[in-house]
This record gives C-alpha cells, structure tokens and sequence, in this order.
C-alpha cells in the first residue's frame, strides 16, 4: 500500500503548528533512534482541556505530517481524550496504515504528547 | 575472469522472491549479504549428516564435525593469509572480535594515560568498546580526522594522532557508509614505526576484495561471516600468535582449558583458549562453504564487478537534480558502497518508497552516528550497496525509485 498519500506529503511541506509555544505548560522531546526524528511537542493545558497544541522538530514525511495534524487533531479535546488515543487513532488520522516498520515514526508525536500530559499531571496533582 | 552474474544468481534461491509481485532487487548487502545454495546446503548437510558436538566425541559423527570445523578454520586462514589456523579465533561477529581483542588484549595494556587512536569513519563496533575501555583505565581517545572534500582520511591528522605515541591504532580497512578504502598497509607501517599496535576492521572489505593480513602487517583484524554469504552468529578475531599467546581469555568454561582442579586452570592451545563452551558449529562449516564459493569466483574478480556497478551508479545518480552522492569520485579507492540523498526528502521516506517498489536499500545512520552526524551533518542517510549478485538493472531500478519518490515529493 502506498502510505505516501497526498495529504501526509501536504502536511510534511506545510506543517500546521510547527514551532514553540509561548503558553505551553506541558512539553516533552522524544526521539526515534532508528529514523533520527526528533520531535518536542508543547501543549497548553488547562481545566483539563488541550487549549492550544504545537510541535517542533525534525523527521521524516510520516512523522512530520503525523505531528502536523496530531496537533490540530488534539486542540479542544480533553487530557482524558488524548490519554486514550492509540494507534487505532494515529491510522484512522492519517488514512493509511503505516507498517511495523514505520509505525513509530507514525506514533511519535502522540507518544510524546501523553508523555507530556503525564509530566503535567504530575506538577497539578 | 570477469563475473558471470546471471549464473552467480542461480545460485541465490532468495533472488527469485517476488513481493506483490515485484522481484526482489537486494541493495543493503554491507548490512547482510545473501546466501548462496552450496552454504545453505553445508549447514543443512550438517544437520542431516553428521550432527554432533565438537572436540569431544569418540564416535564417527563428532570426529566428522570436528574435522569440518577446523578445516574451516583453516580456509579462512589461508584466505587471509594467516600463517595458521592458531590465529584465527572464532567469534559472533566482527563487533565480538573487536571486543574481545579490548578486553583482553587492552586490559592487559592499556593504562592510564594511555592513547588510542580511531578515525572518524569507524562503526559504532569500532568505536564503543574503546570508549568502554578509555573510561575503565583513563586512557584517551582521538579521532583521524576525515577530508571533508575527498572523503579519505587526513593523513596529516593521522600524523598528529601518531606523534602522541598512542598504544593503539585501529582502523576501518573499508568504510560502510562512504566506502572509502584506507591505506591500511601505510597506516599500519606508520602505527608500528610510533610504537602502536594495529587492528584493522576488516568488516567491509574480506567479503569485497583480496586481502592479506600479513602482507598489511596488522597486528588485529576482525570481519563477520554474515556479510561473505555465510550464516549470521559466525565473525573473526584474528592476531599474531605472539599476541594471542600472551593474551588472558576472557571468557571462561568447556573447550578453553587444558586441565582443571578445584581452584585453576590452564589455558588450551590456540585458537580454542578464546572460544569458551560449544561454538556456532553451523556458523562455521557455512563459513566454510562461503570462503570456498568466494575463492571460486576469485576475489580479484568480486572486486572488480563491485568497482564497475559502483561507477556505473555514480554516473547515473550524478546526473540527477536534487540528488547528491557522497564518498570518494574514484571507484579505485572505494568499495561498493553508495551512500546519497534527495533534497528535501528523509532517508527513511526514500528507503520506504524504494521498497514500495520491491528495492531494499538502508537508511539511518548507520551504525556510524560520528560521521554521519558531526562529519556529514546529517541525521541520516540512504545508502546502496553492491556484491556479487548485483547487476547493472538493478541500479537502473534504483534510479527509477529516485524518480518515483521525487514525483511523490513534487521535487524536480
Ligand atoms: C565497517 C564495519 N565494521 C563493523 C561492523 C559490525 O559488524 P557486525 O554487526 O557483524 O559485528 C560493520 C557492520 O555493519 C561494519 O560495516
């Protein structure tokens, strides 16, 4: 199957939300030895509720455009919400099933995303 | 006599896998080579034959296996040119030898203060376990440093490394990400005249091209069998005898010692004081069977088909926009290794699509996070490369793909 589907490829050149997040109150960086990508999400958390969600980083096309619409994906949505995202989530976004072999680029940012939650709920609770 | 490569695929049973329907073109043979039927068939005429543990049966089948496992051993001494099969010590793979070689051979001399020398083109298997070794004894370690632009090592940095008098020097023979070839027979020459000893890496070129370990005067050398067409688990140490003789074991059990009572040992004879409890006896007769098919197309020969494959993928992917190709110009001084990358596209994307196309190539940093991140700049690379079975079609797949995962991109 071909998991290079015009929408990742748009999303890898234009990346929605790339950057720092001035208001972020959760961040994690995370890195995939095996592709090198290296992605750092920032979220603005509050009342249980993602305000606002950006990423920085590098990577390839799949972990890129993942993180691209993760973040669009998660704004608005509840810590709870984003907690029980999982894999079945990450394919149903981005419309194609990226592979065991390419599953973590795929993942990545949502992995780093709950890692941040978790470090946030740590500093409130 | 130049390779017949349409009759050397014949022998490659993997060669006519189809996926979806797409024949497998096998690009990444510096990670692992391929395995031809006559090793495949050793290791299951093994199995079905004369199965039995080595150096201690009385019965047929043992002395069988026994005789095979040394005769192995004595085929890849002689393709190295070893003076014997005493200094051919059986291992995992080349990343064992090495370590092998830091913790007995280094333990032993390697003090405080002391130096070891290294290049910036070394694999990881190269380069940690003399870190490992520097940090336990607070000895140093320094880099030759490689030539920006012709990809080659700095022989001026090569002298400074040596001015400081290091213990050590230990070198990739072949590099699996540039494939650049080291002068290895100078360097060792200048390591001995600055009183080090010398290990050569020898991973990528005894499966590539002819080499002589006495004739380069290496005091070390190490190389995998998985990547001559022989099965994994199956790698090299070699050594002077000399050096060997001096050397502790370091690892201890059945097979290493000559007698034992309730507190000491004495050592066996070489090589087997190195090769602790039952070894990879398959491993070896396969190796065996991979030395045997190599000799028979001539070493000569596989290094001469790799060099024209290499110019011939040179040549096609330099004339393509947006694709830059890295490591030496002159195939003389390269081996078949073709490292490159597409403007704007990740390594892992290229390898993707290449394969989408039923073309295996590798991606990553490859086992060489130094030079492929402080030398090149880069968080990773796709690379190609070549051996025996590859022919010049395939190349031309290649650079289909290139085409592929640029219309994919929008790149020009
Ligand atoms: C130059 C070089 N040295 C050492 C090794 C390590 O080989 P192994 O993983 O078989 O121990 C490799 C394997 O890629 C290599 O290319």
């Amino acid at each position: 199957m071909d998991i290079y589907a015009e929408e990742i490829i748009s999303h890898y050149e234009h990346p929605h939300n790339r950057g720092k997040l001035a208001t972020a109150n959760a961040e994690f960086h995370d890195y995939n030895p095996v592709c090198g990508d290296d992605i750092t999400m920032f979220l603005d958390v509050k009342d249980g509720i993602i305000k606002d969600a950006k990423f920085d980083g590098a990577g390839c096309a799949i972990s890129i455009g993942a993180a691209s619409m993760l973040t669009d994906l998660i704004k608005g949505k509840s810590v709870k919400d984003v907690e029980k995202m999982g894999v079945h989530t990450v394919v149903d976004m981005l419309g194609i099933d990226p592979g065991p072999a390419r599953l973590k680029c795929a993942t990545l940012s949502l992995k780093a995303a709950q890692k941040a939650l978790v470090s946030y709920s740590r500093t409130v609770t | 006599m130049p390779i017949d490569v349409d009759s050397v695929r014949e022998d490659f049973p993997i060669l006519s896998i189809k996926n979806d329907g797409k024949p497998l073109v096998y690009l990444d043979s510096a990670a692992t080579s391929q395995k031809p039927k006559k090793v495949i068939n050793a290791v299951t005429r093994l199995y079905r034959k004369y199965n039995a543990n080595i150096h201690r049966g009385v019965y047929r089948i043992s002395e069988l296996a026994t005789g095979e496992y040394e005769n192995s051993k004595k085929s890849v001494a002689k393709f190295v040119n070893a003076a014997g099969m005493e200094e051919i010590v059986y291992t995992r793979n080349a990343t064992e030898a090495i370590n092998i070689a830091a913790l007995s051979w280094g333990e032993q001399n390697i003090a405080r203060g002391d130096r070891i020398l290294i290049t910036e083109m070394e694999h990881h298997s190269n380069i940690i376990p003399w870190q490992m070794l520097a940090a336990r004894k607070g000895a140093y370690l320094d880099y030759v440093k490689i030539d920006r632009d012709s990809y080659t090592l700095d022989y001026a940095s090569l002298e400074e490394g040596l001015a400081k008098s290091p213990k050590l020097v230990s070198v990739t023979h072949a590099s699996n990400v540039l494939g650049t070839i080291n002068d290895v027979k100078s360097i060792a020459r200048k390591a001995h005249e600055a009183g080090a000893k010398m290990l050569l890496d020898a991973a990528q070129s005894v499966p590539h091209m002819p080499v002589d370990f006495r004739d380069i005067d290496t005091d070390f050398a190490a190389f995998s069998g998985h990547k001559m067409l022989a099965p994994s688990g199956i790698g090299v140490l070699y050594a002077k005898r000399g050096l060997l003789d001096q050397m502790q074991p370091v690892l201890g059990g059945g097979d290493m010692i000559k007698t034992v009572d309730y507190q000491e040992f004495s050592s066996n004879d070489l090589p087997w004081k190195f090769e602790a409890g039952t070894p990879n006896i398959e491993g070896a007769i396969g190796l065996g069977a991979a030395v045997k098919y190599l000799k028979k197309l001539g070493m000569e020969n596989v290094r001469e088909h790799e060099k024209a494959l290499t110019r011939y993928a040179l040549d096609k992917l330099s004339g393509i926009k947006n694709v830059s190709v890295f490591g030496p110009e002159d195939v003389e001084m390269r081996a078949g290794v073709v490292p490159f990358e597409i403007d704007g596209v990740h390594a892992h994307d290229i390898a993707t699509i290449f394969d989408s196309e039923g073309v295996a190539i590798r991606a990553g940093h490859h086992c060489a996070m130094p030079l492929v991140t402080q030398v090149l700049k880069r968080t990773s690379l796709s690379r190609m490369s070549f051996y025996v079975y590859n022919k010049e079609e395939e190349v031309d797949k290649a650079v289909g793909a290139v085409t592929k995962v640029k219309n994919k991109f929008m790149i020009e």
